[in-house]
């Protein structure tokens, strides 16, 4: 398996299935582990870090995660195949940027990977369709227990796992819940979203992680606090309230959509339908606040010629690099944006 | 009012001064108080270390050592970590303990101790202490040493504490 393979199938975090999919994108945990005896990656030199990070992929590839497992040495790759991963939420913006000796384990079904020498020595992740977390935590909280056998992460019993920042340490644990929230966003009740979230010392951010815009009106809500709590109160506390609540108030926004306001909710559906029909010049930006529209028209039952799973792909094959790897060549930015509204045109077709 | 804690008005130790909204407010809190925690946590909920390092300038004497302490696994200062917001090595938890304390229960919600998962090997194999120490009544007593100001006392404490958590 390569890299590139990666394109042909849709992403894991996108596939549109388990439970709440109509909201809840995708679930996610990821654990910060170093391994003990070994400075943190702010400290080592370019000699230290490529041994140990030839010591972790040995250590990744002989412990039999998953059926199928790739390693890609990062510093072997080209741009756009870092900048797929990044689109399919296998390695974030940072891990991709860096020029130091790191790498990138991914399992076959993308469900698993494993980013090595980012922060910390290993940031594990499990990603999965809809909402699945307690799923997710078995599932991570295994591959923790095999790595663990042979690399001995840094641990104290005061404080747990011992990360590089200390805002992560104890259980090292990050839960993110992907969710798409397009009627919260059109009445306006998201702030009080954010505003619940921020009393609960949530953090709430855009489709790519830190630092970016809430595009395509899809929203990560994860847990800021990781010492003195038990993973799984906290995976309880996302799985029984905080995300049922946000649940459930979108599901509440789509319905007062639907009832009082069907022309205001159908005209957004239907002007995203014709845009993007019949656009000859789209940024992927605009793709995905389109797309939004037309998977709440999609959801509500308002566009019947649409398929979800087409919707969802297009969400991913739109984006940057995806698009150019689709259409098999390298775009500039003008000629990008012009072949990607052609690629969408021939997906939903065209208008004419 | 400086000298007494804001929680229980024993006499404060901890004096800190916090940028907030642009203006200084000058705060002191005894060692451990739990009103110290909770106000942290009012502070700022969504906290990155960044701000919780440039906003919160510790101020107390016993509680930064002078700029010259570095680690020597790692070789990292203080100042350095203020700087980065990462720390260099496992062991700078040790040596920057006091100083990490505060950061620790600001960046989460006053939590001081780990209750979570602990790996399989230690859980199982783990290596029984020969003297089983009581570590609450350890910490009892540090409290103590530091609510009376007994610092070479609460600094021998804190170094049985470490070992008997291992
Ligand atoms: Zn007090
Ligand atoms: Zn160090």
């Amino acid at each position: 398996m390569k890299l590139s393979d990666f394109t042909t199938r849709s992403g894991e975090w996108l596939r549109g299935m388990g439970p709440h999919s109509e909201v809840v994108i995708s679930s996610r945990i990821r654990l910060a582990r170093n391994v003990s005896g070994e400075r943190f990656c702010s400290k080592l030199d370019r000699a230290r870090r490529a041994d140990l990070e030839k010591r972790i992929r040995l250590a990744i590839l002989a412990a039999e995660l998953a059926p199928s497992m790739l390693y890609a040495d990062l510093t072997q790759s080209v741009e756009l195949e870092r900048q797929l991963l990044v689109e399919r939420h296998l390695i974030s913006k940072p891990h991709a940027a860096s020029e130091d000796p790191r790498g990138v384990a991914v399992s076959g079904d993308e469900q698993i990977s494993i980013m090595v020498l980012e922060e910390d020595h290993l940031r594990i992740q499990v990603l999965r369709s809809g909402l699945q977390l307690d799923e997710a935590w078995e599932q991570i909280s295994a591959v923790d227990d095999k790595l663990d056998d042979s690399l001995e992460f840094a641990f104290s019993k005061r404080l747990g796992y011992l990360t590089a920042c200390p805002t992560n340490v104890g259980t090292g644990i990050r839960v993110s819940v992907m969710l798409h929230l397009p009627a919260l966003k059109l009445t306006g009740d998201i702030e009080k979203v954010f505003r619940a979230a921020k009393d609960l010392k949530l953090a709430v951010r855009g489709l790519y992680g830190e630092g970016t815009e809430a595009t395509g009106d899809f929203y990560q809500v994860s847990n800021q606090v990781t010492l003195g709590k038990v993973e799984e109160d906290i995976i309880s506390d996302f799985r029984h309230t905080i995300i049922p609540r946000i649940v459930e108030f979108e599901q509440m926004a789509r319905r007062t959509l639907l009832n009082e306001r069907t022309h205001f909710l159908d005209d957004k559906v239907h002007r995203a339908v014709g845009l993007l029909r019949s656009a000859r010049i789209l940024t992927s930006e605009e793709v995905l606040f389109l797309l939004s529209h037309v998977r709440l028209g999609a959801n509500l039952g308002r566009v019947r010629d649409v398929d979800v799973g087409l919707i969802n792909e297009l969400f991913l094959n739109t984006q940057q690099s995806h698009l150019q790897k689709v259409l098999g060549k390298r775009l500039d930015t003008e000629p990008r944006r012009i072949a990607r509204a052609e690629y969408v045109r021939k997906k939903l077709g065209s208008a004419d | 009012m400086k000298g007494d804690c804001e929680g229980c008005k024993k006499p404060a130790t901890i004096h800190l001064t916090e940028i907030f909204g642009g203006k200084k407010v000058e705060k002191h809190y005894c060692e451990g108080c739990p009103k110290l925690a909770g106000d942290a946590l009012a502070a700022k909920s969504h906290t990155p270390i960044n701000e919780l390092l440039s906003n919160f300038v510790l101020q107390h004497s016993g509680a930064v050592r002078d700029a010259g302490t570095s680690c020597e696994a790692c070789g990292i200062t203080w100042a350095e970590f203020k700087q980065t917001g990462l720390l260099g090595c496992e062991h700078d938890y040790t040596v920057f303990e006091r100083e990490l304390n505060l950061v620790i229960q600001r960046a989460h919600e006053g939590a001081q101790h780990h209750v979570g998962k602990v790996p399989a090997r230690r859980a199982a194999g783990a290596i029984v202490p020969k003297k089983k120490v009581d570590l609450a009544r350890l910490r009892r007593d540090l409290a103590k040493a530091i609510e009376a100001e007994d610092y070479e006392r609460a600094a021998k404490l804190r170094d049985q504490i470490r070992q008997a958590e291992g």
